[in-house]
């Protein structure tokens, strides 16, 4: 066969619906999550938790605790005074609180006891004396002059405020046919990933090495944590993920409880289980945060974007945590889906006595592009103009520059349009419907990871190394974690294209910091982009070995050597080896082969050089356009979800099947957003603490969503592929809330959209027309 | 605690277990069997990723008594392959994506066991009925709804779900038990 006769007819490993090459394990209920790992002789950890939302710490009392039987380890905030924090710059949360508590829940004490019933009892014997503090439970009143700073260095409670200004912007808005200001209230939601938080922690007294299993999206974090919070060198410690149940965001940082369970079993000096509940879980939060929107956008009469102008204020809760890049990443995203020209963006975080607010799928932009793109609607109807050509006036061109240094090479959103309104009938049925039902439709996007990491060492943004051994099995060693999108199976796929090998030959060694090299984690969709790229060098440097070695032994110069997959053959003839001995042939006086592959995001990716130009930066953007209809029951205010039709432009699929997997479930985590999901509290403690008060939509609610692909290859993705995991829950919530104004002409201004806010708007809407219609007959009666 | 003898036959395999009375089966299941497919999720009784099959109906493993199975037959995720072959709805989760993060996986495939095994050919809104309490947060039940009806038409003959036995998951002899 000749080579391009083998390159039309081989199988690729890439493109094609591959299931989870660790999806064996899951339905089968082999997958060992945290905490399924054997724990005979563990001792079971328990956490204290504040009971007041703000309050100094006079006194706490172990004693009674420390003098029960089965009581290994009591620890408190006494026991570590580094704070920690994923931002190097905003580290100021201790895993047990000193002095100070902020918020309801915060853990204060831990133990370790024999047995679930002795750890609860010794919970009990702490005696706490806490006085209290004023609290602040939303950004106005923690902002109130003579409010008490929750952290000395932030008078007013202001972790962050940014200002930025780019382009001409008032003369953008002066340029502006039409300009429209509007308000938006978006409720704080949170990840609720179904694997409760567990960490297994083995503590070593002899030798002093810590191992820690987590269900950590990010173990390199969690490893730099643990060496800052017990003062161990990092050499010492070693952390493993094993199967994780979902994360979204919840598990980017480290997160309290896994700093806890290891100075627990360094404390007791074994091994100890800390499985929090689903409240605690809750409680240790991280999710998106309340926010209010002011938003205002300058159009042209031809519904081309001339400015926007927008405020953002959100509610952060107790710690900084990845506070600071939400609210830059709230601004930063207003660019680089449309061409705006000038924009200011004013952005606010603020502490309050909540729990800490952080990293969401979607992180920073998602409540921005529903206030955009409902406005944007409510625009086109009063140009006229329909709500597909109003996006189509303002599609970039690629290669472009944002006013705000963001770099796009490739960009599908055109097509994504096209397909989605097709698909939908939008043309035909759109304003046909009848009263109560509704097509609505939006646009969103996403970075395809970070261009510049949290911990800007001088290393390559990742590294993947593969080992060849006697076997003939490829082994990708990476420290990407799966958390359930299909990394693994993306890098198996990668690396068997490559070589041309069968998946059956790769095998994923992943996420043991004792093994695997270090990746920055699973977060901002940077795992296929970034990790992507390094396995394909990973495999294309194993491959140039395995070339070299067919040459060595059939005595031919390397570049006459052609791979066809696990065939080695002299260009042009017939002599070849076969993959088995090939790979002898480089073991040969070499032994098992090791090699790694690097990438880095090309430095024009990188961002401008103001102050938080870094966030929102990335090497490669997603685009998602969906259409969604509704049929709204005006009586009870209940919203149902009748159809989606989403196109996501993922660059290259190299998995369609995850892929759909990936934008369905960003889609229907959209719509749990949009219409019930919300977090509430009473004075600072949380009423809905639970799957069932907290809640998430079940199957019975949930539509059929059409998925398409669009395939607009980037320059720097790996085989041309982006993000499919975060860009196209977004835009499901205004084309939602543009639904309802289809179906029965009010604009939702507050979400979620649950059956009482839809309601109270409708009334208001009846009210509002009552009253005119009453002025209009006595205005006609005095004109008769 | 009290302890008494519980006898109860877990995927196919008789038992005589010493158990408290107020020990959950799921702590039954995870702790003293080592079945740990099945998850808990919640607090008790919010997500359904603890779902069991008790005398061939579906049941929440973490607000049931380990007691109240006495006599009963319980079938867990380990319980449902078939000479370390996966049933249908196994094979399907894992090929149509019904599977994610794979938490929720094994009372998802629980709960649809037992609806397969009543209703062979179950309409999507008997599905959605069927796993209304098993909740999932990566799918957006796009692709379990797909999973479970590819299972509903595979060859029933060819695989074991509703037409054979269950096997013994424990150590020490292999036995079928006829349903």
């Amino acid at each position: 066969m000749k080579r391009d006769d083998w390159v039309e007819r081989r199988q690729h490993a890439i493109g094609v619906r591959q299931p989870l090459v660790d999806g064996v394990e899951k339905v089968t209920g082999r997958a060992r999550y945290t905490a399924d790992l054997r724990t005979a002789g563990a001792l079971v950890g328990a956490i204290l938790r504040s009971p007041v939302a703000h309050g100094e710490i006079r006194r706490i009392d172990t004693s009674r605790a420390r003098a029960i039987e089965g009581v290994r380890a009591v620890i408190t905030g006494d026991d570590c005074d580094v704070p920690y924090g994923v931002i190097p710059i905003a580290q100021n949360e201790f895993p047990l609180a000193r002095e100070r508590v902020r918020y309801c829940g915060e853990p204060i004490a831990a133990v370790a006891a024999d047995d679930v019933a002795t750890a609860r009892a010794a919970l009990e014997a702490i005696d706490v004396d806490i006085g209290p503090l004023p609290a602040y439970f939303d950004p106005a009143s923690a902002q109130a002059v003579g409010a008490l700073p929750l952290h000395a260095n932030k008078p007013g409670n202001v972790e962050r405020a940014v200002d930025h200004v780019f382009g001409d912007f008032a003369g953008g808005m002066a340029r502006a046919d039409l300009v429209r200001e509007a308000h938006f209230h978006y409720a704080e939601v949170t990840h609720a990933m179904m694997e409760p938080n567990a960490a297994l922690a083995e503590y070593d007294a002899e030798r002093d090495r810590l191992t820690l299993h987590s269900v950590t999206q990010v173990p390199y974090y969690v490893h730099l944590a643990l060496a800052r919070c017990l003062r161990m060198d990092a050499s010492r410690i070693r952390v493993v993920k094993p199967f994780v149940g979902g994360g979204f965001g919840h598990r980017t940082e480290t997160l309290n409880f896994e700093i806890v369970a290891a100075l627990l079993a360094r404390a007791a000096g074994g091994t100890v289980a800390l499985q929090l509940t689903r409240e605690e879980c809750f409680l240790t939060h991280r999710g998106r945060p309340e926010t209010d929107v002011r938003i205002a956008i300058g159009l042209t009469k031809e519904g081309r974007i001339t400015a926007v102008d927008c405020d953002v204020v959100q509610r952060g809760g107790a710690y900084a945590g990845y506070g600071l890049v939400t609210i830059l990443y709230a601004g930063a995203l207003l660019h680089a889906i449309y061409a705006v020209p000038a924009c200011r963006y004013h952005g606010l975080r603020v502490y309050t006595n909540t729990p800490p607010n952080g990293a969401m799928r979607g992180h920073g932009s998602v409540d921005v592009r529903h206030a955009f793109e409902a406005l944007l609607d409510t625009m086109a109807d009063e140009l006229r103009l329909d709500a597909f050509a109003v996006r189509r006036a303002n599609l970039l061109d690629v290669p472009h520059r944002t006013v705000n240094d963001l770099q796009v090479n490739s960009y599908g959103l055109a097509e994504c349009l096209d397909r989605v309104e097709q698909a939908s009938g939008w043309r035909e049925r759109h304003r046909t419907l009848g009263r109560g039902r509704g097509l609505g439709m939006a646009c969103s996007h996403y970075a395809s990871g970070a261009a510049k990491p949290v911990h800007w060492t001088g290393e390559p943004h990742a590294v993947v190394n593969l080992k060849l051994d006697f076997d003939g099995a490829v082994s990708v060693l990476t420290g990407a974690a799966d958390i359930g999108q299909g990394s693994s199976t993306l890098l198996a796929q990668t690396v068997a294209e490559v070589l041309g090998v069968g998946l059956e030959r790769i095998r994923i060694v992943a996420n043991d910091s004792a093994v695997t090299p270090k990746d920055n984690g699973s977060y901002s969709s940077r795992v296929s982009f970034m990790v992507g790229n390094a396995a394909i060098r990973a495999a294309e440097a194993l491959k140039r070995v395995l070339c070299e070695a067919a040459a060595r032994r059939l005595a031919v110069a390397r570049e006459a050597i052609v791979c066809e997959g696990e065939t080695y053959r002299v260009a042009g003839g017939e002599r070849s080896l076969g993959f088995a001995e090939t790979v002898a042939a480089a073991l040969e006086g070499n032994g098992t082969v090791t090699v790694k592959g690097t990438w880095s995001t090309p430095p024009e990716t990188q961002g401008g050089t103001f102050k938080g130009a870094a966030v929102g930066s990335s090497a490669g953007f997603s685009y998602s356009a969906q259409v969604v209809e509704v049929s709204v029951d005006e009586d009870t205010g209940e919203v149902k979800v009748e159809r989606v039709w989403v196109a996501h432009d993922c660059g290259r699929a190299i998995n369609p099947l995850a892929v759909e997997g990936q934008v369905q479930g960003s889609v229907w985590m959209g719509m749990g957003q949009a219409l019930g999901e919300e977090t509430q509290y009473h004075d600072g403690l949380p009423l809905r603490a639970n799957l069932l008060d907290y809640r998430i939509p079940s199957i019975v609610e949930s539509p059929p969503i059409e998925t398409y692909i669009v395939e607009a290859a980037d320059p720097n993705g790996p085989f041309g592929a982006k993000e499919a995991g975060e860009g196209s829950l977004a835009g499901f919530l205004p084309a939602l809330t543009n639904a309802i104004a289809d179906a029965i002409g009010v604009r939702m201004t507050e979400l979620p959209v649950s059956a009482d806010r839809l309601r109270e708007a409708i009334a208001a809407r009846r009210r509002a027309e009552r009253v005119r219609d009453a002025v209009r007959e006595a205005s006609t009666a005095r004109t008769a | 605690m009290r302890k008494r003898l519980l006898s109860v036959a877990i995927n196919g395999c008789a038992r005589e277990d010493a158990v408290a009375d107020d020990r959950l089966l799921l702590d039954y299941l995870r702790e003293d069997l080592g079945l740990t497919g099945t998850k808990r999720g919640c607090d008790g009784g919010e997500c359904g990723a603890c779902t069991v099959l008790v005398d061939g109906a579906p049941a929440l493993a973490c607000i049931t008594l380990a007691l109240r199975c006495e006599g009963r037959r319980v079938e867990t995720i380990e319980g449902v392959a078939h000479d370390g072959r996966m049933s249908r709805l196994q094979r399907a989760f894992h090929e149509q994506l019904g599977t994610q993060c794979g938490f929720c996986t094994p009372g998802m495939i629980m709960a649809a066991e037992a609806l397969l095994r009543r209703d062979p050919a179950p309409t999507d809104d008997a599905v959605r009925e069927a796993l209304s309490g098993n909740l999932c947060r990566c799918t957006g039940y796009v692709k379990i709804l797909e999973s479970v009806q590819a299972a509903a038409a595979a060859d029933v003959d060819e695989q074991s779900c509703g037409s054979s036995a269950t096997r013994c998951t424990c150590a020490g002899e292999e036995r079928d038990e006829a349903r």
